[in-house]
């Protein structure tokens, strides 16, 4: 769930693929190669005297990694399933995993390999995506909240509501994607995340026109510019994101509205068909080791999964209510699951609707 | 044997496009194939439908809106780009070569970042505004409307206007003028009468350059529209990255906005009948 700075992230890329290019030229070794395709600015790389973790896994399992990155969910789906790339390890979100899950192209992880996956807690241990974890093991997680500026907001915002309040108009953001922007007004209006039933989303469908009378920014990246420079004074966002703009601007809180939320899960998983299955597990269980995972979250700011980095990071984190949310707020919060192909049809024509009009 | 001899050269010339028709072929013939295979075909299935385009037909007001904006922003192109390169084409050589830099030199940076800073100075609270509010002048709404999609077109591919303008106005010799003006003819008419009918073949050039980039652009409409003034460009982006995977539709639309593109630039095109050689592409 991660798209911070895409614009980075596009160059980045295209310098990670150029590397990866000359890097076949080069290795004529008989080290094994391990494919990694992960959200970008999503693994501690060494910068700033971080770890670098890719590097750490090369040396103590001699073998080459070729990482890649990408910015959606959608976007790495449409590339595994056109077969234009091949990857070993992904790292995708929830309910795209249960929509691999459904169409064959995970490989089960081998839990005698990933020994480290015990340190998981307990809720982590079975989700609504992958019953039992079967097919994945949690690599971070996090909710979706409203972002504001407490100069520009009166009070505290409880409600999605507030982004429709036309005391902001021309001051509010909203996602530009649909299966977040449709998980709000279904909230709003007391349906389930997943529903698949058509006159709901017609409703979501109409409460979203009905937004455009307080002029929204349709944003994904932007959104850290706009919010930091008080551009906006309200936008819903992913609760990692939150705490990287409010390090950037003090003014800005988070909060999870009293309707609930998303919460999300993105975890690793093994590509169907890899040639490197006994790899990819160790790569896996190495990403769930201690050391590795703490430097990861670290470096990224979302939540952990396991319990023992948990319990080993800065008082100040763990006591962070928008890192870490109680359990209180957590029973607020659903997971995506994947939809079906025509509910998603249905949602997409309502959203093109929506913002093409 | 002598008429053998005297072909050579000519097979040999032949021989030297071979790398540019293998990349034509690999990389525009084969992928144009694609584009339309997907579109007459009911993706996953091989079975051709014409299904696809009727899913682009509720799309009609959006097609719309990308040709009005485009059609303005290539009009601004003209209107800026045609004196703009008469001006340069009287210039020194020293000062064309000066000019060309300095048009050329926005290009060296990347068309994504550049886009983004215009973002950062329309803003409410961007540098404009901020100026303005030192005069107590504004806040203006800029960012997030036509008007800024149409900036961003314009700002972006103005050189493309330019160049080929200049190229062909550099050719039109001064005594050509001279000769216009001895003749009676004032600024009006040796404007109506000479610079513009020999500049014509750089005006089509010039307006292919930019409304075809223009009318396809997608990060331009959303980074500088707010999201909410979707073009064509991004709905077709829509139709791969979005939550459905459409590569059917996509095409379909793809293919329907280069055949108004084709239809657009033949009728551009009858007004440029024999001069080519103004033509960069």
């Amino acid at each position: 769930m991660k798209r911070k700075l895409s614009l980075l992230l596009a160059v980045l890329t295209a310098a990670s693929a150029a590397a990866a290019f000359s890097s076949c030229g080069s290795s004529s070794s008989a080290k094994p190669t391990l494919k990694v395709f992960n959200w970008g600015e999503y693994i501690s790389d060494g910068q700033d005297d971080t770890l670098d973790v890719i590097e750490m896994f090369e040396e103590e399992f001699n073998c080459n990694v070729q990482y890649d990155t990408f910015s959606t969910n959608e976007e790495m789906y449409t590339k595994l399933a056109s077969g234009s790339v091949e990857y070993d390890i992904i790292i995708p979100s929830d309910y795209m995993i249960s929509k691999m899950i459904n169409e064959d192209m995970l490989e089960p992880i081998d839990y005698d390999v990933v020994t480290n996956a015990a340190n998981l807690m307990e809720r982590f241990k079975t989700t609504d995506y992958d019953p039992g974890n079967a097919y994945s093991v949690p690599y971070t997680w996090g909710t979706v909240g409203l972002i504001y500026n407490t100069t520009m907001v009166e009070g505290t915002p409880t409600s999605w509501s507030a982004l429709w309040d036309e005391n902001y108009t021309g001051k509010i953001l909203m996602f530009l994607n649909n299966r977040d922007a449709f998980g709000i007004a279904e909230k709003l209006l007391g349906y389930s995340q997943n529903s698949t039933n058509a006159d709901e989303i017609q409703a979501c469908a109409d409460l979203l026109k009905d937004q455009k009378k307080v002029k929204p920014n349709y944003v994904m990246d932007e959104i850290f510019d706009k919010m930091e420079i008080g551009e906006a004074a309200l936008a819903p966002y992913y609760a990692g994101d939150a705490v990287t703009m409010i390090s950037e601007n003090p003014d800005l809180a988070f909060v999870v509205p009293e309707e609930g939320s998303n919460v999300f899960i993105d975890a690793m998983c093994i590509v169907k068909g890899t040639e490197q299955y006994e790899l990819a597990n160790q790569f896996i269980n190495f990403m769930c080791r201690d050391d590795v995972a703490q430097a990861n979250i670290e470096y990224i700011c979302y939540s952990t999964p396991l319990q023992t980095v948990y319990d080993n990071l800065d008082e100040e984190i763990r006591s962070n209510e928008i890192i870490y949310p109680d359990d209180e707020v957590l029973s607020r919060c659903e997971s995506f699951v994947v939809l079906p192909d025509d509910t998603n049809q249905l949602i997409q024509d309502l959203w093109n609707e929506i913002i093409a009009e | 044997m002598a008429e053998q001899t005297r072909h050579r050269p000519f097979d040999m010339a032949k021989l030297t496009s071979v790398p540019y028709l293998v990349w034509m072929l690999l990389f525009t013939i084969v992928p144009l194939g694609m584009v339309v295979w997907y579109a007459f075909t009911a993706y996953p299935n091989t079975d051709f439908t014409l299904q696809n385009f009727a899913g682009v037909l509720k799309y009609g007001k959006t097609f719309w809106k990308s040709i009005y904006l485009s059609l303005i922003a290539t009009v601004v192109c003209l209107i800026v780009g045609f004196p703009m390169g008469f001006i340069m084409s009287r210039m020194s050589e020293r000062g064309q070569r000066t000019m060309q830099m300095l048009i050329m030199l926005p290009m060296w940076m990347s068309f994504l970042l550049r886009t983004y800073a215009w973002m950062t100075l329309l803003e409410n609270e961007g540098l404009i505004n901020k100026f303005l509010g030192l005069f107590g002048i504004g806040p203006f709404q800029m960012i997030n409307t036509q008007g800024a999609i149409v900036l961003g077109m314009v700002y972006n591919y103005l050189p493309y206007m330019i160049l080929p303008l200049y190229s062909v106005m550099v050719k039109i010799d001064q005594s050509v003028i001279e000769a216009a003006q001895d003749l009676g003819a004032d600024g009006f008419h040796v404007l109506i009468r000479v610079i513009l009918p020999l500049a014509v073949p750089g005006i089509v050039t010039g307006i292919t350059m930019v409304f075809v980039p223009s009318v396809s652009t997608f990060i331009i409409s959303r980074m500088l529209g707010g999201g909410s003034n979707l073009l064509i460009g991004d709905l077709i982006e829509q139709q791969f990255l979005g939550s459905v995977y459409n590569p059917g539709v996509g095409s379909a639309m793809s293919l329907i906005l280069m055949v108004m593109i084709l239809l657009i630039m033949g009728v551009i095109n009858r007004f440029d009948s024999d001069e080519m050689e103004g033509m960069l592409v």
